[in-house]
């Protein structure tokens, strides 16, 4: 079977959960940005849970199906339709040969995952099928998807179902204004003053334009103030510069002090500015949800709680399984 | 030189050798990582030695963040005992200095520059007080440089030169960032240099550009056909400057997949070289042309 992409939508791209293990050499793991609505869209089909499908962000693609389908789209509320005909989110639904899938205008959240009965069989790249475009790796090309492009689908390994759905409280998406991402506070904390800290996790930040794969910029809230030093050799001459080393994903860093920056699946593995710690694991599907202008809130956490919130997160997901099995 | 240790969120664990760049604190940061490869953690998932710094990642699932923490710390003890020998390579890379390229790129965005009335590499002569141009190429390239670090983006390598902080080349990045840097394009900021593998934006100056592709997500270049990128971290690299008729004739040989790179495995040693640096790497390089 083959998916015909007839409009692209705006950075569709092919993820599965990710590609771990090259990042010591600048290849960061990609992937879906919201694991858990990733995993949901493949259970709904029946898929494995990391089979590869595709992430569209703001703006959903047009796409043409050459066979009989099975298909689902969670994450963000971008409502599918059909031939014209509006289909539900967060359930799997039937596409005969020739039909065509659209989206309408995004309602809420930022990234929809479309999983297909068999996943999107592009070549498994150092064991993953997800894009990285900076490196032109993996997925489709190694690129977001463009007009014309045909989607090879694998065949389905179990029979799918279509009329399954998956219940609101197992959507596992941000709720709540201003969205609350819990940091522990960590890396290069040490290098801006009590009252900047404070500041810090007191201010509501918004979301910037410049939010993509690679990492979530903020602002609006008070620029950081730094604690005097001089400058190891090394590091550059700006308070917020460090001896260029790894960064972390959900690491926090902020270039001058002004705007915070949170990386994510798509990281630059490293470089040369200061971070003040890092979002904890269980909050970074929630990320991949922010619009721009988005009020966010730092929340700080310890080892403690975000390990608790690890775990509550395992328990969704458990649940997400059993009410598909 | 006291490593500090640090939390990075629940996954990641940060051990900042030293704050500022130096061949021990680097040397340091690549012995442990080896280190802790070879003892085979279960539950590590990443391990990235970084120029002073390195960074483990993984799963608190299956080991307690505490209980990993204890363990890196006893082995980052156990190293300051040791005499710390690495079994590397040393590899050749050709480069054009001051090829069409570059200087056409670093005009376009000459106004983001510290100098925008001479070229980076005449603006980085003076400032480290070296004899113009061709001074500059042969400090340059004459002693090796270590990768102390791959990344940033797939493949790019950070390297640092193997001589006394005095003789360090030190320059800074760009007023603005460029939006584009030719592929390829030797570029320093700070006390580092690097290969850009792909194109895109940067901030380092520009210095010339090497005929041999370091990255290749394709493995359709013959020498990167076993795995995509060329460098590894501790891997020593030595500049070999090239005319545009070499460098003409090295693209055509990587275009028709018979460009050979020399690549020579060594093993290196702290102590031998900071007892005579320049010897040392004479020694390097005579591993390099077999003599």
């Amino acid at each position: 079977m083959v998916i015909k992409v007839l409009k692209p939508g705006l950075a569709t791209t092919v993820q599965d959960l990710g590609r771990p293990g090259y990042y010591h050499i600048g290849i960061p793991l990609s992937g879906g940005m919201d694991r858990h609505a990733l995993v949901a869209a493949n259970l709904l089909v029946g898929n494995p849970e990391g089979a590869a499908v595709l992430e569209a962000v703001f703006m959903g693609p047009e796409l043409e199906f050459s066979d009989d389908a099975v298909v689902a789209v969670t994450g963000a509320e971008l409502p599918p339709k059909l031939d014209g005909v509006p289909q539900e989110t967060w359930s799997s639904f039937k596409v005969k040969a020739g039909q065509k899938l659209a989206f309408d205008f995004l309602k809420k959240g930022a990234r929809a995952y479309i999983a297909v009965a068999g996943g999107i069989d592009v070549p498994v790249v150092l064991g993953s099928r997800s894009t990285y475009a900076l490196g032109a790796l993996g997925g489709f090309k190694g690129r977001k998807l463009e007009a014309g492009d045909e989607l090879p689908v694998g065949t389905a390994t179990a029979p799918a179902k279509e009329g399954r759905s998956i219940a609101a409280d197992l959507r596992g998406l941000p709720a709540g204004m201003p969205v609350e991402l819990r940091v522990m506070p960590g890396l290069y904390w040490h290098r801006i003053t009590d009252a900047a800290g404070i500041g810090f996790f007191s201010d509501t930040w918004k979301v910037a334009p410049e939010a993509d794969r690679i990492g979530y910029r903020f602002k609006g809230g008070k620029p950081l103030e730094f604690v005097p030093r001089e400058p190891p050799f090394g590091a550059g001459s700006d308070p917020s510069n460090i001896t260029d080393a790894c960064y972390p994903y959900g690491s926090i860093q902020v270039p001058g002090g002004t705007e915070p920056i949170v990386l994510h699946r798509d990281a630059v593995s490293g470089g040369g500015y200061f971070q003040v710690g890092a979002v904890i694991s269980a909050d970074m599907d929630q990320i991949g949800q922010l619009q721009p202008n988005t009020p966010v809130k730092f929340i700080k956490v310890d080892m403690a709680t975000a390990l608790a919130a690890r775990k509550e997160k395992a328990e969704l997901s458990a649940k997400l399984r059993s009410a598909l099995a | 030189m006291q490593t500090r240790f640090s939390f990075g969120g629940d996954e990641h664990i940060f051990a900042e050798v030293d704050e500022a760049m130096s061949l021990e604190a680097f040397f340091k940061s690549l012995f442990i990582t080896n280190a802790v490869r070879e003892a085979k953690i279960k539950g590590v998932t990443e391990i990235c030695p970084a120029n002073a710094s390195y960074q483990v990642k993984f799963d608190p699932d299956v080991i307690k963040p505490d209980d990993l923490l204890a363990e890196l710390k006893r082995m980052d003890a156990a190293a300051d005992k040791s005499e710390p020998v690495i079994a590397t390579r040393i590899i050749e890379i050709p480069v054009l200095y001051n090829d069409p390229w570059t200087h056409e790129t670093l005009m376009r965005f000459r106004e983001r520059h510290q100098d925008p009335t001479a070229t980076d590499l005449e603006y980085s002569a003076r400032i480290n007080n070296l004899d113009g141009v061709d001074g500059f190429i042969k400090a340059h390239s004459s002693a090796p440089w270590f990768v102390s670090m791959v990344g940033f983006v797939a493949g790019l390598p950070f390297l640092y030169q193997m001589v006394e902080r005095q003789r360090q080349i030190q320059a800074p990045k760009y007023l603005r960032p460029r939006t584009d840097t030719p592929k390829l394009t030797i570029g320093h900021g700070g006390c580092f240099s690097c290969i850009y593998s792909v194109r895109g934006a940067g901030g380092y100056q520009m210095y010339g550009v090497t005929p041999m592709p370091i990255y290749d997500p394709n493995q359709t270049i013959s020498y990167l056909r076993d795995f995509m990128c060329l460098f590894k971290p501790g891997d020593i690299v030595k500049w070999k400057p090239i005319d545009r008729d070499a460098y003409d004739t090295a693209v055509a040989d990587v275009d028709a997949g018979r460009f050979a790179p020399i690549i020579r495995d060594v093993s290196f040693s702290l102590a031998e070289f900071n007892r005579d640096i320049d010897g040392y790497n004479r020694k390097l390089e005579g591993v390099l042309h077999g003599h």
